[in-house]
């Protein structure tokens, strides 16, 4: 049985360690911009409370990946949820993920910045690899093509190479 | 464009302008992290007082009910006059 003071001290180790990456990727998911970004602040230190919870039951197992996978399910389960906050970061169109949904986001970050393999990615999100790639291609060719114009014609064909 | 080009292009957009790491998040992450510590320690001692109590009460009830005993007959009548 490990004293409540060394968890803090190894915690404390932890944060310093990994806290950087993993405030980029909270940052990345909340599509806000690096110097002004209050909710991917309160949803790693949600996350990394949760970690610090369970960190004596977490013997053996990587400390970021619990971290990573409760940031990962919380953003989902909050943002899929809350229709509003989609429409806020819609219109926003500071950084360049700002124009995806928070799907688009949650599994474009997955892969590419965490390197995370398309068959985990799947099992961590709770959905079929299929639709894994299919949301992964469409937030690429969205994060790709042409910025948006201003003031799209009513009915215009928004044509996107696939 | 190759899928990996288009891949490694999109991983350079998403890596650059890191943010920089607040210092209270730390603090601030295990205070919360405690305070979740202890609710659960609350909770499991609560269920575990429940559990208590249900077995009290159930020992009880059959202390006094009894009901391993056979009831008296109903449908014999009592046998007198003989």
């Amino acid at each position: 049985m490990r004293s409540r003071h060394d968890t803090s001290h190894d915690f404390e180790a932890y944060v310093a360690g990994a806290g950087a990456r993993l405030l980029h990727t909270a940052t990345l998911l909340t599509a806000e911009p690096p110097t002004a970004n209050p909710r991917a602040r309160r949803l790693l230190t949600l996350a990394l409370a949760h970690t610090y919870a369970d960190w004596d039951r977490l013997r053996g197992g990587d400390p970021y990946d619990h971290t990573r996978q409760y940031l990962a399910t919380r953003f989902a389960n909050t943002a899929w949820h809350h229709p509003a906050a989609r429409l806020r970061n819609r219109a926003r169109q500071d950084t360049p993920l700002a124009r995806l949904t928070p799907q688009e986001r949650l599994i474009l970050v997955l892969r590419l910045y965490e390197g995370i393999a398309e068959e985990q990615t799947a099992a961590l999100l709770g959905m079929p690899a299929e639709r894994v790639r299919a949301v992964f291609n469409r937030a690429m060719a969205v994060v790709l093509g042409p910025p948006p114009r201003p003031a799209p014609a009513v009915g215009g064909v928004k044509a996107v190479a696939s | 464009m190759t899928r990996l080009k288009r891949e490694a292009t999109v991983r350079r957009m998403l890596e650059q302008s890191p943010p920089s790491l607040p210092p209270e998040i730390h603090a601030d992450a295990a205070r919360r992290g405690a305070r979740i510590l202890r609710r659960r320690t609350l909770a499991r001692r609560a269920m575990w007082l429940l559990l208590l109590a249900v077995a009290v009460a159930f020992v009880v009830w059959a202390l006094t009910a009894r009901p391993w005993v056979e009831p008296p007959s109903e449908t014999t009548p009592p046998l007198t006059g003989w």
